[in-house]
C-alpha cells in the first residue's frame, strides 16, 4: 500500500505499532478499575452474544420458507422470571463491585499528603504544602498516597487522570477531594473533562510521577521560600483576624488552635465537624457558621480573599496548634513592648516558633 | 394454534378516492387542520428539517476531530457546533421523533378513535414546536450558543456572552409542545378507546406511548422551571445557582437531570413501541409475554424518575446517596432486558420475513443491547469515575439514542409509510440503506468506547495525537452514516409519486390501523370499530381475510 499513499502507509504503521486499548495502569487503583471493566465487558459480551444468537438462530430456523406456519405462544412465566432474575443478579454484582471501587477511590487513607488544586478558566494551579506552585502540571512522589483538595474559582471543571483511573468534579465554592497512589514513574495526561468554555480543550496538563528522592529534590528546587501555612499566617495577620481569634478568654471569636478535625457546637445546638470545607465556609459565610457562645459579628470575606488565599488560611488554621504567635503579633502591634521575652517564646511554643515567618508589613512595629 | 398469513396481491390494489390527503387542498387546509394525521405529517416534515440541521453540526464536529490540533474552526465555533448539535437533536428531533409523528398518526387509530382527545391542542403543540425551532434558528443565526446542550451553570449564567437566553427560551417553548402531546395521548388512551378495546387489548405501541406521555407531562415542567431560573439568573442575577450569592451550583445539576434522565426514556420508550409492532408483524406472532412487555414500560417510567443523580457520581454528592442512585440505576436496566428477551422469543416458532422495518428492528435490538449494557458500566459507581465525561459516555448515549431510537424511528417510518401515504417504498434500496446505516453507525461510535476508556474527554476541539486513529475511523463512519440517512429521505420522497400502491394491509398486520384504507379517511373509521379480539391475534386476521375473500368471490 505504501506505493499508493505514503501518508496512509505511515498512518497505518503508526496505528499498528501504537494501538492501545487501555491507558497505562499507573496507580494502585488502576488494576482494580480494570478488573471491574473486564467483568463488565464479559457480562456484556455474554448478553450480546446471547441476544444475537437468539435473533439469528430463530431467524434462520423460523424464516417463512422453512416455517410457513407460525405457532402462537402466549408467553412463559418461567422464562420471564429467568430473564428478570439472572440480569438482575449480574447487575447487582456490578453494583456492589462498583460501590466498593467508588469508596476506595473517594475515601483517602489517613496518611495521605495533601495538595491543593485550584481550577480556573483555563488552567490548573497546584499548591503543594511547602508552597510550591505549579501551573498545568503536578509532580507527585511514587508510592505515596496523595490527596488532592480541589476547588474552582469560576465554573465547573473536572480533574481527570486517565492513567490513574481517577476523576473528580471541581466545583466553585466547594472543596472536593480525590486521592491516588502512583505506582509507575512517568508522565501522564491531565485533562479537564467538564466543559468549561472556549478553551476547554486547552485545559490540559501533565502529571509527573517521580521517585521519592527525586520528588524531594524537586520540592527543594522549586520552593518559593514560604509554605502555604506561612502565607496563611501572614494573611491572617494582615486581614486582622488575630484581633478576634486571639485565643484569650476575652476574645470575641473562637479559639482556632487545634480546632481542626474536632466537633464543635453551633448556636443552633447542632454539632459540626471542622474540616477544610467548614473553615472555608466560615470565612466566607460566617453568620451561617456561628459557634455556640459567640455572637454573629464576623463580617463576610466574600470577594476579599482569592481561592489561593483561602487555601493558605485553611492550611494555616489546620496546622495551628498554639495561639502563642497570634498573641505575640497582636501584642507587638497593640502594645509597644512585648511583655514576654524571646527566650520563653522558644520554650512555650515548641518547634513551631523556630521557623519564624515575617509578620505582615505594617502589623509589626519595629 | 398455528397461523398462515399470506401477503395480499398488491398489483390489484388501488388508491382510495377519498382520504385525509385529498380532504381539502391548499396551505391553509394544512396549517389550520385539526386532523391528527395531517399534524403528524407537519411534524414529520419539520423534524426531518431539524434532523438534517443537527446532522450538519455533527458532520462539522467529526470533521474538526479528523486531526488532533484545533485547526478547522476556532475553539468557540467548535463549541457552538456540538452545542447546537445537541440542542437540535435532543429537543427538536429525538423527543418529538416517534411520538409526534408516528404516534400522532397511528395512536388514535390503534385505540379506535377518530382523532386525539384535543385536536386543537395537538395543532398548538406543533405551532409551539415550530416556535421553539424558529427561536433555535434565531439563536443560531444571531451567532449561536456554546453552553453545551446541558446549559450547565455557572458557565451558562455568568461566563458566556452568546445567545443563551434565546436558546433556553426556545427549549422552554418546545418543551410545552411535548407536554401537550403527552397530555393528549394520556387522555386519548383513557377516554377514547373503542368499545371492547380494553387496556390489555391495546397494542404495546400504545402502552409504551402512554408511559412516555406520563414522563413528558411530569418531567418537562421541571426542565421548564430550570431554564427559567437560568434565564432569570442571567438577566437579573437572582443567585439561585451562584455560590457567591449563597446559591448552589449543584442544584442546577439536580434539577436538570431530574428532567433529562427521564427524557432519555421519553425518547426511547416510543421507539420500543415501534419495535414491538414490527417484530410481531414480521414473525406473524403475538408478542411473547405481552403483559411483561407492557408492564416493563410502566416500570421504566416509574424508575426513570429516581435515577437522576447517577449523572453526578463524581460531583461530590454524598457517597451514600450515590449508593442509592446506583442501586436504582441497576434496577431500571432490568425492564429493558426483559423487553429485549421477549422480542427475541417472539421470533421463536414464528414465520419470519425480512422486510426493511424488520432489518431496522434487528439493528435496534443489537445496538440497544450494547447501549443498555454500557449503561451498566456507567451505573457502576467506581467505573463511572473513570468513564464519565469521556467519549465512552458519548458512545453510550449515541448507541441508545441513534443506534436505538433512530433505528426504531426509521423502522417505524418504513413500516407505516404505506399507511401514511398509500404507497410502498422501494424494498431493495431501503434494505441497502438499512445495511449502510448499521455499518456506518458501528464504525462511527464503536471506536468511541475505546477512546473513552483511553481517557479522551468529550467536547474537546483538540486532542493528543495518539487518539487520532480512532477518531479517523469515527469520522469515516460518520460519512457512511450520512449516506445511510440521505438515502431514505431521497427514496421516500420518490415513492410519494412512483411507489407501488400499497393497499390497506400490505404487511398483514393485526392493528386497527391496518384494517382501514391507506391512506385513511379523515375520520379514520367509517363506523366505530367493535373490538372482540386480543392484540396481535393473527388467527382472527386470517379468518377475517378468508371471510373477505369469500364475500368478494
Amino acid at each position: 500500500m505504501h506505493f499508493i499513499s505514503p501518508v496512509l502507509w505511515q498512518f497505518l504503521v503508526n496505528w499498528l505499532t501504537h494501538f492501545a486499548l487501555f491507558p497505562p495502569e499507573a496507580s494502585s487503583i488502576a488494576p482494580h478499575a480494570d478488573a471491574l471493566y473486564f467483568f463488565l465487558i464479559a457480562i456484556s459480551l455474554v448478553g450480546l452474544v446471547l441476544v444475537v444468537a437468539l435473533v439469528a438462530g430463530f431467524s434462520f430456523l423460523y424464516r417463512k420458507e422453512r416455517n410457513p406456519e407460525a405457532t402462537q405462544i402466549e408467553g412463559s412465566t418461567l422464562l420471564e422470571a429467568t430473564w428478570t432474575i439472572i440480569p438482575l443478579a449480574l447487575f447487582m454484582v456490578a453494583f456492589v463491585w462498583g460501590a466498593l471501587l467508588y469508596f476506595r477511590i473517594y475515601n483517602p487513607p489517613t496518611n495521605a499528603m495533601n495538595i491543593y488544586v485550584v481550577g480556573k478558566q483555563w488552567m490548573w494551579k497546584a499548591e503543594h504544602p511547602g508552597g510550591q506552585h505549579e501551573i498545568d502540571s503536578l509532580h507527585v512522589p511514587l508510592g505515596r498516597p496523595v490527596q488532592l483538595t480541589l476547588i474552582s474559582q469560576d465554573v465547573f471543571h473536572s480533574f481527570s487522570i486517565p492513567a490513574f483511573r481517577v476523576k473528580r468534579e471541581v466545583i466553585p465554592g466547594r472543596y472536593t477531594t480525590v486521592w491516588f497512589e502512583a505506582t509507575q514513574e512517568g508522565t501522564y495526561h491531565l485533562f479537564c473533562t467538564q466543559y468549561c468554555g472556549t478553551l476547554h480543550s486547552q485545559m490540559i496538563g501533565t502529571i509527573t510521577v517521580m521517585k521519592p528522592a527525586d520528588y524531594e529534590a524537586w520540592t527543594e528546587g522549586s520552593t518559593s521560600g514560604m509554605s502555604l501555612a506561612q502565607n496563611g499566617e501572614r494573611l491572617f495577620a494582615s486581614m486582622g483576624c488575630n484581633a478576634c481569634h486571639g485565643g484569650n478568654a476575652t476574645s470575641r471569636g473562637p479559639n482556632l488552635a487545634e480546632v481542626y478535625m474536632t466537633k464543635v457546637q453551633m448556636t443552633n445546638g447542632s454539632y459540626a465537624m471542622v474540616d477544610d470545607a467548614f473553615l472555608r465556609d466560615s470565612i466566607l459565610n460566617p453568620t451561617m457558621h456561628t459557634m455556640a457562645g459567640f455572637a454573629p459579628i464576623m463580617p463576610t470575606y466574600q470577594g476579599q480573599i482569592s481561592e489561593e488565599g483561602l487555601i493558605d488560611l485553611v492550611e494555616y488554621i489546620k496546622k495551628l496548634n498554639s495561639n502563642y504567635r497570634i498573641q505575640q503579633t497582636l501584642n507587638t502591634s497593640q502594645v509597644q513592648s512585648s511583655a514576654q521575652s524571646p527566650a520563653s517564646n522558644q520554650l512555650s511554643n515548641g518547634g513551631r516558633a523556630q521557623q519564624a515567618a515575617p509578620a505582615a508589613p505594617g502589623m509589626v512595629k519595629p | 394454534m398455528s397461523t398462515i398469513v399470506s401477503l395480499p396481491d398488491q398489483t390489484t390494489a388501488t388508491l382510495p378516492k377519498r382520504s385525509y390527503l385529498n380532504d381539502g387542498y391548499g396551505l391553509k387546509s394544512w396549517l389550520l387542520t385539526g386532523d391528527h394525521k395531517r399534524i403528524a405529517i407537519l411534524y414529520l416534515i419539520s423534524i426531518t428539517f431539524f434532523f438534517f440541521i443537527g446532522a450538519f453540526f455533527a458532520g462539522m464536529v467529526r470533521l474538526e476531530l479528523l486531526t488532533p490540533p484545533n485547526d478547522l474552526m476556532a475553539a468557540d465555533t467548535y463549541n457552538k457546533m456540538f452545542t447546537m448539535h445537541g440542542i437540535v437533536m435532543v429537543f427538536l428531533f429525538l423527543v418529538p421523533s416517534v411520538p409526534a409523528t408516528i404516534g400522532n398518526f397511528v395512536l388514535p387509530i390503534m385505540v379506535g378513535a377518530k382523532d386525539l382527545a384535543f385536536p386543537k391542542i395537538n395543532l398548538l403543540s406543533w405551532y409551539l414546536y415550530v416556535a421553539g425551532g424558529v427561536m433555535t434558528l434565531a439563536a443560531l443565526i444571531l451567532g449561536g450558543v456554546d453552553t453545551g446542550w446541558t446549559f450547565t451553570t455557572p458557565l451558562s449564567t455568568h461566563y458566556l456572552n452568546t445567545h443563551v437566553i434565546t436558546a433556553g427560551l426556545a427549549v422552554f417553548v418546545a418543551g410545552f409542545s411535548s407536554i401537550f402531546t403527552g397530555l393528549n395521548f394520556i387522555v386519548t388512551v383513557h377516554r377514547m378507546r373503542a368499545p371492547g378495546m380494553t387496556w390489555f387489548r391495546l397494542p404495546l405501541f400504545v402502552w409504551s406511548h402512554y408511559a412516555a406521555s406520563v414522563l413528558m407531562v411530569l418531567g418537562t415542567p421541571v426542565l421548564a422551571i430550570t431554564l427559567v431560573l437560568v434565564v432569570l439568573e442571567r438577566l437579573i442575577g437572582i443567585g439561585v445557582f451562584d455560590p457567591a450569592k449563597g446559591g448552589d451550583p449543584l442544584l442546577f445539576q439536580h434539577l436538570f437531570w431530574f428532567y433529562s434522565h427521564p427524557a432519555v426514556y421519553i425518547m426511547i420508550l416510543p421507539g420500543m413501541g415501534v419495535i414491538s409492532e414490527v417484530i410481531s408483524t414480521f414473525s406473524r406472532k403475538r408478542v411473547f409475554g405481552y403483559t411483561a412487555v407492557a408492564f416493563s414500560s410502566v416500570a421504566i417510567a416509574v424508575f426513570a424518575f429516581f435515577v437522576w443523580a447517577h449523572h453526578m457520581f463524581i460531583m461530590g454528592i454524598s457517597n451514600y446517596s450515590a449508593l442509592v442512585f446506583s442501586l436504582l440505576t441497576m434496577l431500571v436496566a432490568v425492564p429493558s432486558a426483559i423487553k429485549i428477551f421477549n422480542w427475541a422469543f417472539t421470533l421463536y416458532k414464528g414465520s419470519i420475513t425480512f422486510e426493511t422495518p424488520m432489518l431496522y428492528a434487528f439493528g435496534f435490538m443489537g445496538l440497544f443491547t450494547i447501549g443498555g449494557l454500557t449503561g451498566v458500566f456507567l451505573g457502576s459507581m467506581g467505573m463511572d469515575i473513570h468513564l464519565t465525561e469521556t467519549y465512552f459516555i458519548v458512545a453510550h448515549f449515541h448507541f441508545v439514542m441513534v443506534g436505538g431510537m433512530l433505528m426504531a424511528f426509521l423502522s417505524g417510518i418504513h413500516f407505516w409509510w404505506p399507511k401514511m401515504t398509500g404507497r410502498m417504498y422501494p424494498e431493495g434500496l431501503s434494505k441497502l440503506a438499512a445495511l449502510v446505516t448499521f455499518i456506518g453507525f458501528n464504525l462511527t461510535f464503536f471506536p468511541q468506547f475505546i477512546l473513552g476508556y483511553l481517557g479522551m474527554p468529550r467536547r474537546y476541539a483538540a486532542y493528543p495525537p495518539e487518539f487520532q486513529v480512532l477518531n479517523v475511523l469515527s469520522t469515516a463512519g460518520a460519512t457512511v452514516l450520512g449516506v445511510g440517512y440521505l438515502l431514505p429521505m431521497l427514496y421516500l420522497t420518490w415513492s410519494l409519486k412512483y411507489g407501488k400502491i400499497a393497499g390497506p394491509n400490505p404487511w398483514q398486520a393485526t392493528g386497527l390501523e391496518w384494517q382501514i384504507q391507506s391512506p385513511p379517511l379523515t375520520t379514520n373509521f367509517e363506523e366505530t370499530p367493535l373490538v372482540d379480539y386480543e392484540a396481535y391475534d393473527y388467527e382472527w386476521l386470517a379468518n377475517k381475510t378468508k371471510h373477505e375473500v369469500q364475500t368478494v368471490g
